[in-house]
């Protein structure tokens, strides 16, 4: 055999190097894990507006962890400061970690200055959901929302941020869009900037 | 023609959660749909006991002079069955796709309560689709 006895055996499990290991999970494990998130979630409220808060609030913890576990593996310990630095990284950097793949589309919001769109035409947490005609445009892309503000806020940008379906012309599915609205202060700090 | 005229699934303990109508030969009202569900679940129970071979899982098609009915039983005791022209071909593998896709669709939507009827978009959607891509095969043969 080749390679017999050029692995270095490691006597101690804690001098064996950390490999990145196989990065995926289950899909359908996560699908159930998820559901079983809103069904919680869903007993605990009474009205949709704050199951929403309640998902997006998960989120946030997903979000501020993720953060800090990107900018040290990723970026070297660094962080991005400038405004578009922080919305593509985590259009492509945080997206194609979380849900393997870049998101669809990063947009600047046509009527305000401090929104932007990141879309996506079928988001992972969605893909197996069907939103019940009585719960109208409830979102279960709040989730993916909370941990969007969860990474923006740690960054430093406040933001609020929330999930629509959008319709898609010619299409059976709507998109859903993530809009970010950030604070005042933000975008002030930007003008400053330059 | 279409050679599907129906599909029924049916929860573990005989109720009907699911009923599709496709094509106009045999259409029936919602209670009509609802008897036969029932009265097939009594019947592929029965059928279970009367076998002459241990460990029998029941009827998997009913072979009649206007139809056949092809049964699939999930481990969980979910039934799928449909109803279509006789000799019509392929449908075992219709049927397990059609469970693929409730595990997908249906159990996986926080919003489905288990054992009510399914009222998923999503389902539906990729339901027709897979009964669509069905109809172009056999136009195919």
């Amino acid at each position: 055999m080749i390679g017999v006895g050029k692995i270095k055996q490691y006597s101690n499990v804690l001098e064996r190097p950390l490999s990145k290991g196989k990065q995926e999970v289950s899909l359908s494990a996560f699908a159930f894990l998820f559901s079983e998130l809103v069904q919680y979630n869903q007993t605990q409220v009474d009205n949709i507006a704050e199951l929403e808060r309640r998902l997006e609030d998960a989120g946030y913890a997903v979000g501020a962890r993720v953060l800090e576990l990107f900018c040290h593996r990723e970026k070297g310990n660094r962080r991005e400061t400038r405004l578009l630095g922080i919305l593509s990284f985590v259009h492509s950097t945080i997206w194609k970690v979380l849900f393997g793949k870049v998101a669809d589309s990063l947009e600047k919001g046509t009527e305000h200055e401090d929104e932007y769109m990141i879309s996506e035409k079928e988001l992972l947490v969605n893909r197996f959901i069907s939103i019940p005609k009585d719960m109208g445009a409830f979102n279960c892309g709040a989730f993916v929302a909370g941990i969007v503000r969860g990474v923006l806020d740690n960054a430093g940008f406040p933001a609020v941020v929330t999930a629509h379906f959008v319709p898609v012309e010619g299409q059976q599915r709507p998109r859903t869009t993530i809009l970010i609205k950030f604070a005042e202060e933000v975008l002030a700090r930007e003008a400053r900037l330059g | 023609m279409a050679a599907i005229y129906s599909l029924y699934i049916i929860n573990k303990s005989g109720g009907l959660i699911f009923y599709k109508d496709y094509g106009s030969a045999g259409r029936m009202d919602t209670n009509d749909s609802l008897r036969v569900a029932s009265l097939w679940h009594s019947m592929h129970a029965i059928s279970q006991q009367l076998s002459p071979i241990a460990g029998c899982s029941g009827v998997e098609l009913l072979e009649a002079d206007t139809f056949d009915l092809h049964c699939f039983q999930s481990l969980t005791g979910t039934k799928f069955f449909v109803v279509c022209e006789p000799g019509t071909q392929h449908m075992e593998s219709l049927l397990k796709y059609i469970y693929e896709l409730y595990t997908d669709f249906v159990l996986k939507n926080p919003f489905y309560e288990m054992e009510m009827p399914i009222r998923c978009e999503l389902f539906d959607i990729n339901l027709a689709q897979a009964v669509q891509k069905e109809r172009v095969a056999l136009l195919g043969r």
